[in-house]
């Protein structure tokens, strides 16, 4: 092993799934915040592949707690570091997967949020309970097959759309919010760096595809997460203060090519009903985040 | 006392995940590489390095053969071989 | 330094001289006293700490678990549903091994709903890993946080503490005590030194995934550290009494030489069984009680010493285990299974519950039906007439 595959902060020999956005996605975040950095992670997938005892992939301190008080336990090591008159040069991150965020993470984030700590909450969105098997989240989308919203005879998925956590976060009134997609690393980056750099909460929601759960082949996770994005159902989106301050535009490209490389929705490929409503939350997306750049 | 369970950073790095994969690696041609990192970039298993053209390569200890690296490549110089076992 | 205080004004003053830098509860009767007067030290400039105002109690718990983490000491109180809501954040703060100091400020369990005393709360929470103290009165509440951090802190045991107080009884009752000085605090009580916590410059990871291959020796650890503690416990109360000079066991023998018959009790109760045994052997009545301070670790062997030569004991339960024996009674009674000396008679009662006083006429009806064969579970000063009520 060389010299600089052991100074990454998030090491190898973690227990992901080949092709694992989530993992891809942790080194990224790491490679910006640095070695001072103290993380609160909620179970989930991210905390059970990188800390299985006796061996961990962090090189920055990490606790983890339960699956729902990561936003609390971060405000206690926020508060502390406030006491010890050390919060100055720390950041301080707690970190979930969507469940652990957008469902039963809800309260004690919403709680952080609104106390004013200075911590980014980090939700890396793979849109379902992938670690306990792939069940429906309020994160899942539109029509995808999950084992406890399963297509079927009377069932096209999942009945209901993403629960808009970014705008949940935005209406406490903090400091940032973005949105970003291991498909878009560079991107990714800015926004972990930009979040750092201010006071207060911030929230950041990362797309993470999860090749298990999706039901892809290992290496189109950069590809269909970059997918995502340019077909307008995931937008790169950034708000300060409230206020929408960057868009990632896109020439967009129609649902289906995003759709067709997952088994999740392969239910709805011959089903133009349904393809046509998914292509109307891109529409939406697209109009509402103004996401093409219009010529003349 | 035993417990709490705690553990140094990094100590994952024992666990060699390489002999997790199952029939192809990546193979790093070293012909046209331009150096743009996205291999090193996008692994998410953070063991790919190397600096300048023609000088990337993988630790095949972690490697888990997903196969992001030879996929998104621009100028196909990592391809993906069958193992030999 | 004698005060007639309020007890959770007393309480808070303590903990206030045991410096927490970190402090986070949510309301809920009749703990509320406490952190509000904790609240008001903050705001006033006399306690430097980060008081956080939370949105529940389980993260109010996650909050003092993330700070006791980093290294910082914490406290936190609740009662009742609060302490439930906490209930999977004890069982991990136990499991992480973290020295918490929470006052439970014991109140009846809904439904229905009631915010009076008794002590089913913390009782159903006895397996959760922390160290459970009962006291008595204000003056114990007081002292047993100073050996609660104490305890709780010690690098050989590391295990967080919960001091049980009977809500209102000892929150709002005002009594005459004396207040524990700075000076002495600081003497007894040293700087929290964490043997292990969340420091960029030495980069732990805490709180993992244990497979079989290692979770059974963390829990083997635990109860190790439990059996510890016990032993720990009267060095730590001798330590105590050299500097406050006032003397605490994890179980009290009052009047028990040649008792006859005696009560097992925990908590505020005890004093007023205490009038009523020295009632009773004014009148020649061999009685006497038995207070049990600490339940975890259950002193199983000053329990049986004290009781083993008396005749009748009563088990005073204010909880439940509804579908099985009173807790209290069921383990003070396996303590004798099988044992030569045991008493003739070991009789349960459950009285007090949610807040319905027990008054020395009670304790007196406990002592006579002590006179006839053993009971199981009997409720003392049940309201027939009530239960005729039919839907």
């Amino acid at each position: 092993m060389s010299d600089s595959i052991k100074k990454t902060l998030f090491a190898s020999g973690h227990t992901a799934c080949a092709g694992c956005g989530q993992s891809l996605a942790a080194r990224l975040v790491l490679e910006v915040c640095g070695p001072n950095t103290i993380i609160a992670n909620n179970t989930g997938c991210l905390e059970v592949f990188s800390t299985k005892y006796p061996e961990s992939a962090w090189c920055v301190p990490w606790i983890h707690s339960l699956f729902e008080n990561s936003a609390a336990v971060a405000s206690g090591i926020e508060a502390a570091l406030k006491f010890l008159g050390k919060k100055q040069n720390i950041n301080v991150i707690c970190q979930a997967g969507d469940g652990g965020t957008g469902d039963i993470g809800m309260q004690a984030l919403s709680g952080m949020w609104e106390r004013g700590h200075d911590i980014l909450s980090i939700c890396y969105d793979n849109e379902a309970y992938e670690n306990t098997g792939i069940q429906r989240s309020g994160l899942t989308p539109y029509d995808a097959s999950t084992t406890t919203s399963p297509a079927g005879a009377q069932s096209f998925g999942n009945p209901r759309p993403k629960k808009p956590v970014p705008e949940i976060a935005n209406a406490h009134g903090i400091v940032y919010v973005a949105i970003a997609s291991v498909g878009y690393p560079q991107d990714l980056q800015k926004k972990v760096k930009k979040a750092l750099s201010l006071k207060g909460p911030k929230y950041l929601q990362i797309h993470v595809p999860c090749p298990l759960g999706w039901g892809h082949a290992t290496e189109l996770t950069y590809q269909i997460a970059r997918l995502a994005v340019q077909a307008g159902l995931y937008p790169l989106i950034e708000y300060e203060n409230g206020e929408l301050v960057s868009s990632f535009k896109i020439t967009p490209k129609p649902v289906e090519e995003y759709l067709k490389l997952q088994r999740r929705f392969r239910h709805v490929l011959n089903n133009s009903e349904e393809i046509a409503r998914i292509q109307e939350t891109a529409n939406k997306n697209i109009k509402k985040y103004n996401l093409v750049v219009k010529n003349n | 006392m035993f417990g709490p369970i705690i553990a140094k950073p990094g100590t994952s790095r024992k666990n060699k995940t390489g002999s997790w994969r199952t029939g192809a690696k990546p193979k790093f041609l070293q012909k046209d590489c331009i150096a743009c990192r996205l291999c090193l970039i996008l692994c998410p298993e953070g063991c790919i390095e190397g600096t300048q053209k023609n000088s990337f390569h993988c630790d095949y200890d972690y490697c888990k053969g997903c196969g992001i690296c030879a996929l998104i490549c621009p100028k196909r110089d990592i391809e993906m071989i069958s193992e030999e076992k | 330094m004698r005060a007639f205080l309020e007890g959770s004004k007393a309480i808070a003053n303590t903990v206030s001289l045991c410096r927490p830098g970190v402090i986070s509860a949510y309301p809920i009767t009749p703990q509320t006293h406490i952190v509000e007067e904790l609240a008001q030290l903050v705001a006033d400039g006399k306690l430097d700490s980060q008081f956080v105002n939370v949105e529940s109690e389980h993260s109010a718990a996650s909050v003092v678990l993330g700070a006791s983490a980093s290294g910082v000491r914490v406290f936190t109180a609740t009662s009742s549903q609060g302490l439930f809501l906490m209930a999977e954040v004890l069982f991990n703060i136990a499991g992480m091994r973290l020295p918490i100091v929470l006052t439970c400020a014991n109140r009846a369990i809904s439904a229905p709903i009631n915010i009076w005393n008794d002590q089913q709360d913390s009782v159903s929470l006895r397996d959760c890993g922390f160290v459970q103290l009962y006291a008595e009165n204000v003056q114990e509440a007081v002292d047993f946080h100073l050996l609660a951090y104490r305890l709780a802190e010690h690098k050989d045991i590391m295990l967080p503490v919960m001091v049980c107080i009977d809500g209102y009884i000892l929150t709002h009752g005002i009594e005459t005590l004396d207040m524990p000085e700075k000076e002495k605090i600081d003497k007894f009580l040293p700087a929290y030194q964490a043997p292990y916590k969340l420091d960029v410059d030495n980069p732990l990871t805490l709180g993992f995934l244990a497979d079989p291959d290692y979770y059974t020796e963390t829990r083997f650890a635990m109860q190790e550290t439990h059996n510890e503690a016990l032993k720990m416990l009267p060095e730590l109360f001798a330590d105590f009494s050299s500097v406050f000079g006032r003397n605490y066991q994890c179980v009290e023998k009052y009047r028990l030489e040649d008792a006859q018959k005696a009560i097992v009790a925990m908590g505020s109760v005890c004093g007023t069984i205490k009038d009523v045994v020295d009632e009773l052997r004014k009148k020649g009545k061999k009685v006497g009680l038995l207070k049990i301070s600490a339940l975890r670790p259950f002193p199983m062997q000053d329990i049986y010493n004290a009781l083993k030569g008396i005749p009748r004991v009563a088990v005073m339960d204010r909880a439940l285990s509804l579908g099985s024996l009173a807790p209290l009674y069921s383990e003070i009674k396996s303590i004798f299974f099988a044992k030569k000396k045991a008493p003739k008679i070991i009789s349960s009662f459950i009285a007090g519950l949610g807040g319905r006083d027990i008054t020395a006429e009670s304790i007196k009806e406990i002592f006579r039906q002590l006179n006839q064969r053993e009971v199981v579970g009997k409720f003392i000063d049940l309201k027939a007439e009530l239960l005729q009520d039919k839907l």
